[in-house]
């Protein structure tokens, strides 16, 4: 129920109201409205991860390499 | 695809295992909370990556599963009423009630139908102004957003003709019940990515000082949980106990600030009764008075307090990790997808089905990590 899945933004459609926010999302080409009432900062072409139609949170591309750069680290 | 495949590689997968094993010198047992993790660990083999001083033990984190058969009782009288649209995540639609489950009402006449979001539901009550269409809003913190927003949505429009059947849980109150049990074995958590990207963790700061457990917000992809272990298992190796964030792409110390005001906003703190775990103070969420006119049970009157019919099913003791799926007598047996005695063995998140469906099989068939590198 938890699962929430990647996802690029490709277009928003902009309402005077945060919270009718949405956006068509790219799932690895499957295509999806979602609400974006969650991530009001989120542009065009940032991921965002989604969960039941809703926008949870946006990735952040720095950290995303944290787990690569640890592993690195502790195998030094 | 990006933010998933590159963290299903096979070779840092067996480099993050190494690690872990060149940092265990003792036996540790470590609880993932979410179901989704331990889907990915049976799926991907993540445990028969780990040294065997390690045990991973699997939590009540799926929502599904821990719905009271009163409540679904209540769902199944509802959709079996003419006038209404019972919409519901796939899910819930095999998970056994006292007699039947949903699709059984579904292929009695009932007007059943799966959404993928709360938000179809108020849409398919705009379409549908001579019908009642009722939500069972089941799930987690990570859930709980995207159910509020369709309140909202529906009192902001006006629209009268859409209700929920409201069956929110909430994470912190259930590792406490499991920490404060008896005879718990759990010596740290790997906390869910999702309901962290919330509700962020400052939640849990206080639950790793008070029980002395390390408790690592984790991610969902099987590198993420191995990383998530790796941090478990230096903190107990070192003696500590404190809050960290494997899963820093997503999630930060505060959460998600508009998320939490949608919930805040809609839904208040209630007890909740877990299907297997029994009553939990303070773990449930429930509609504030002034969105009571979208509360289903308003609407069709309240739950009765059900008889629970016995059964051999265990899932109760799986859900608090005592127990492993393959230990119930009647797993795989008179217990499987298709005719379930419980809730785990149908759920996406439930600890048999995903036992069911990956540990049945012989090993080639089973889907592994992948070859290439990031």
């Amino acid at each position: 129920m938890c699962l929430a899945i990647p996802g690029k933004i490709l277009s928003i459609t902009d309402e005077d109201d945060d919270l009718l926010r949405t956006a068509r999302v790219s799932f690895g080409g499957i295509v999806k409205e979602i609400s974006l009432a969650g991530v009001p900062e989120a542009k065009l072409g940032d991921y965002v991860i989604v969960h039941a139609g809703f926008a949870l949170a946006q990735l952040d591309e720095q950290e995303a390499q944290q787990v690569f750069t640890t592993l690195r680290q502790m195998e030094q | 695809m990006k933010f998933v495949d590159e963290y299903r590689d096979k070779d840092a997968a067996a480099r993050m295992a190494a690690v872990i094993a060149q940092v265990t010198t003792r036996p540790w047992t470590i609880m993932e909370i979410c179901g989704g993790q331990t889907h990915a660990i049976v799926k991907y083999g993540v445990d028969q990556l780990l040294p065997d001083a390690i045990t991973l033990v699997h939590g009540p984190g799926c929502p599904v599963c821990v719905t009271p058969v009163e409540l679904i009782d209540k769902a199944l009288e509802i959709a079996a009423l003419p006038e209404v649209i019972f919409c519901s995540f796939g899910d819930m639609l095999r998970v056994p009630g006292s007699h039947r489950d949903l699709l059984t009402v579904k292929a009695n006449g009932g007007d059943v139908r799966i959404v993928y979001a709360p938000l179809d539901a108020v849409k398919l009550a705009q379409r549908h102004p001579e019908k009642q269409v009722v939500f069972f809003a089941v799930g987690f913190e990570t859930t709980a957003p995207a159910t509020a927003l369709a309140v909202l949505q529906a009192s902001r429009l006006n629209i009268t003709n859409f209700s929920m059947l409201v069956a929110h849980v909430c994470v912190p109150p259930a590792i406490v019940t499991i920490l404060s049990a008896q005879h718990n074995q759990v010596q740290g958590f790997l906390a869910a990515g999702h309901v962290c990207t919330v509700m962020g963790y400052t939640e849990y700061e206080p639950l790793a000082q008070r029980y002395r457990t390390p408790i690592i917000v984790t991610g969902f992809e099987p590198l993420d949980i191995l990383h998530g272990i790796y941090l478990c298992v230096k903190q107990l190796e070192e003696g500590r106990a404190s809050v960290e964030n494997q899963y820093a792409r997503a999630v930060r110390r505060e959460g998600s600030g508009e998320a939490q005001q949608l919930i805040t906003e809609v839904f208040e703190v209630t007890p909740r009764q877990w299907r297997g775990l029994g009553a939990i103070a303070d773990s449930g969420l429930g509609l504030r008075e002034r969105y009571a006119g979208f509360d289903a049970l308003r609407r069709f009157g309240a739950a009765a307090s059900g008889a629970t019919t016995p059964t051999e099913c265990i899932s109760g003791l799986v859900l608090q990790g005592i127990k492993k799926p393959q230990e119930c007598p009647a797993f795989g047996k008179r217990c499987t997808p298709e005719q379930p005695l419980g809730a785990p063995m149908v759920s996406s998140e439930g600890a048999c089905a995903a036992y069911y469906r990956y540990r049945r099989q012989p090993p080639h068939s089973r889907p592994t990590l992948q070859e290439t590198n990031p």
